[in-house]
């Protein structure tokens, strides 16, 4: 039925005009509404939930294959632990004396020297952590989920949205932060009654049916929490969707009374609704996930599998091929003058663009075309300790996160450990791109640390007393990444994306740039067991 | 408020800071760099990788040094990599406009024991973008 929409109305576009997929995909969803969109959108191919089929099966004989895997995060642990069960002999080298990459996590104790030699030291207190590269998980990225499975690591939901947490302005509301719940349910109410008045006066008549007329009245009452008239207005009703000016008691005095509700006018001026989306998209929809105890619970139990393949402190500087096999020179940190070689029958290479763009490669022309054609993205995360959980005590925020157009854009809440008494770490910064991603990256991280307490303390007071200490991650100062991940441009991905993901010889790239899943560890996951599995096609083949 | 709290740093961060180059004095507003002068956007922008001393740095990869850099000579190049980016640099023109990029490319080819005096013009960053 969509298709026939769909071809219907193709005819009217234009005699010889060829359709493209985004155009059906539009039509589709103009005519017949966005869950035909969707359901078309699944059987014309794009992805709708992950493209994950379940365990990787690499059946057949490898004949004693051997393959070199550079990288020891989540793409390279993932063809590790796949091609050393389907019977290669695997060899992984790593340049960080961990595993895991940017699967990572920051608790007291650890130290971090960035790009330019500034040194941390974490103060946390033991049992609190920071997650400084991915920290949530959608429910959709399910071969992370798989993977989180069977390696036994145990998950809690991560909290996106909580109603309770702020939106900020600088200048608007008198830079005084609102609550979500209020701008959400007065937006969505007022918006519902301009919405339902339209309906009531006929205006709407042409693209609303006289059947679906009532339905959608009903519809926008109900969800913008209207009155009998259609009206949003500060009363019990809104009262039970933003909240009370005195919530409901128990014995005498318990009445509840509503209060004033935030004019629409002042809402759209100040662009609070613009975060509403965050609250809505695809990627950060709940449920969320995050693993109990700190995001390198993922890399650390992938390494429990294949920590033994890995050599650590393994820096690469050079990556030939030929018929007879790869080459792979390296250097050790500990010897750096000394240049060593391994050798294999086939390479995964997951060393981000931002340092194989600099690496020696024997690949075809298209492929180092593309491995120079990505920039790497700015990002910057702060974690700030706390004497005591004031958001909780003070504002009954419990886990989420807070927007502001502050630069720090956003204070996220520990969604663990609640209602205790004591410590805890909030995620005082994260900004990722624009000026001011910059701006803190080219700041020593003592500063970073600094200016994230000073504007946050102008959404939470209480920093003042009850800041500790802070550690602070520029991920262009990240020296095993030089970047938070690949930023790829529409244009790029159409001239360059293929050639990045083709085999060439003996070499096949992975890791989150050679996925459309940028920065998301799915991403990474998924480019792996597409790349072994070409390469063991390939070799089962032989 | 922001005393307070820069009262945290240790001396010797704050006294490394003011040897190096002028720290980050006022945060952009929006998506693009409101810093004017050359010396500004530098400290804002640039060092981030290329370092305080203009010296880069060396981790899996490496940030180059644009102290005393010989392809900094043809005032094209280094031009094109600013405002287009270059491997994984970022196209930093984007975040830019033609008087800012412009400064910062005078600035760091006069400074950093680089001294070429054939300055970049608003004009010549205009050419150099895109379409």
């Amino acid at each position: 039925m969509t298709e026939a929409i769909g071809f219907r109305a193709a005819k009217q576009v234009g005699s010889g005009t060829a359709l493209s997929r985004r155009d059906l995909l539009a039509l589709i969803g103009t005519l017949a509404g966005s869950a035909a969109m969707y359901h078309a959108m699944s059987s014309l191919g794009f992805a709708s939930d992950s493209t994950y089929k379940g365990p990787i099966k690499l059946g057949g004989d490898v004949g004693g294959a051997s393959v070199l895997i550079l990288g020891a995060g989540l793409a390279g642990m993932t063809a590790a632990l796949e091609l050393r069960k389907a019977g290669y002999r695997v060899q992984v080298l790593e340049c960080n004396r961990r595993p895991g990459g940017r699967n990572w996590t920051l608790r007291g104790g650890d130290t971090f020297t960035e790009l330019g030699g500034f040194t941390q030291t974490c103060e946390f207190e033991q049992g609190l952590y920071f997650n400084p590269g991915p920290w949530r998980i959608p429910y959709h990225h399910r071969a992370v989920l798989d993977y989180c499975k069977r390696l036994n690591v145990a998950l809690e939901p991560f909290i996106q949205l909580n109603h309770n947490a702020l939106l900020h302005a600088s200048s608007a509301f008198g830079g005084r932060p609102q609550r979500i719940r209020d701008i959400k349910a007065d937006f969505q109410g007022q918006v519902s009654e301009l919405l339902a008045k339209a309906t009531e006066q006929g205006r709407l008549d042409e693209a609303v049916s006289s059947e679906d007329r009532e339905i959608l009245l009903e519809a926008l009452r109900s969800w913008g929490a209207l009155d009998k008239n259609y009206a949003y207005k500060a009363n019990l009703i809104s009262a039970g969707f933003r909240g009370y000016a005195k919530g409901p008691g128990g014995g005498l005095g318990a009445a509840p009374i509503a209060g004033e509700t935030i004019d629409l006018s002042d809402i759209l001026k100040s662009r609070l609704w613009r975060y509403l989306q965050n609250f809505a998209v695809l990627e950060l929809q709940t449920t969320m996930f995050q693993p109990v105890g700190g995001m390198d619970m993922i890399g650390k139990a992938f390494a429990r599998e294949v920590g033994d393949l890995i050599r650590y402190d393994a820096k690469v500087v050079r990556i030939q091929q030929d018929d007879g096999g790869v080459t792979v020179t390296y250097v050790d940190g500990k010897a750096p003058a000394i240049a060593q070689l391994t050798k294999a029958d086939w390479c995964i290479c997951t060393i981000p663009l931002s340092i194989l763009s600099q690496i020696q490669i024997d690949v075809g022309a298209h492929m180092k075309a593309a491995i120079d054609a990505v920039p790497y993205a700015s990002a910057v995360k702060v974690g700030l300790q706390f004497k005591r959980r004031f958001w909780e005590e003070d504002e009954v925020i419990y886990g989420g996160i807070s927007y502001t157009d502050l630069p720090i854009r956003q204070i996220a809440y520990p969604n663990t450990g609640y209602n205790r008494s004591g410590r805890g770490v909030l995620l005082g910064a994260y900004i990722i791109e624009g000026s001011n991603s910059y701006e803190f990256t080219s700041m020593p991280p003592a500063e970073r640390v600094a200016r994230a307490v000073a504007l946050g303390s102008r959404i939470h007071p209480q920093y003042e007393d009850e800041f500790e200490n802070g550690i602070a991650v520029a991920w262009h100062r990240v020296p095993f990444t030089l970047g938070c991940a690949g930023y790829w441009t529409e244009k790029a991905r159409a001239e360059h994306y293929d050639s990045l993901c083709q085999t060439d010889g003996r070499i096949v790239l992975a890791g989150e740039h050679a996925s459309y899943l940028p920065a998301w560890q799915e991403g990474a996951v998924l480019s792996s067991l597409d790349a072994i599995s070409r390469l063991h096609a390939r070799v089962v083949k032989m | 408020m922001i005393a307070t709290f820069l009262s945290l740093i240790s001396p010797a961060a704050l006294a490394q800071n003011a040897t190096n180059s002028s720290s980050v004095a006022t945060l952009s507003a929006g998506f693009k760099f409101a810093g004017k002068s050359g010396e500004e956007l530098y400290a804002s922008v640039c060092q981030g990788c290329h370092m305080p001393d203009g010296k880069g740095a060396t981790g899996a990869g490496a940030y180059p040094s644009i102290a005393g850099n010989e392809t900094l000579k043809a005032r094209g190049y280094m031009l094109d990599v600013v405002v287009n980016g270059k491997r994984a640099m970022p196209p930093l023109g984007d975040m830019m406009n033609d008087d800012q990029v412009a400064a910062v490319v005078n600035y760091v080819r006069t400074h950093f024991s680089n001294n070429y005096r054939d300055a970049v013009t608003p004009a010549d960053v205009k050419a150099a973008r895109r379409p």
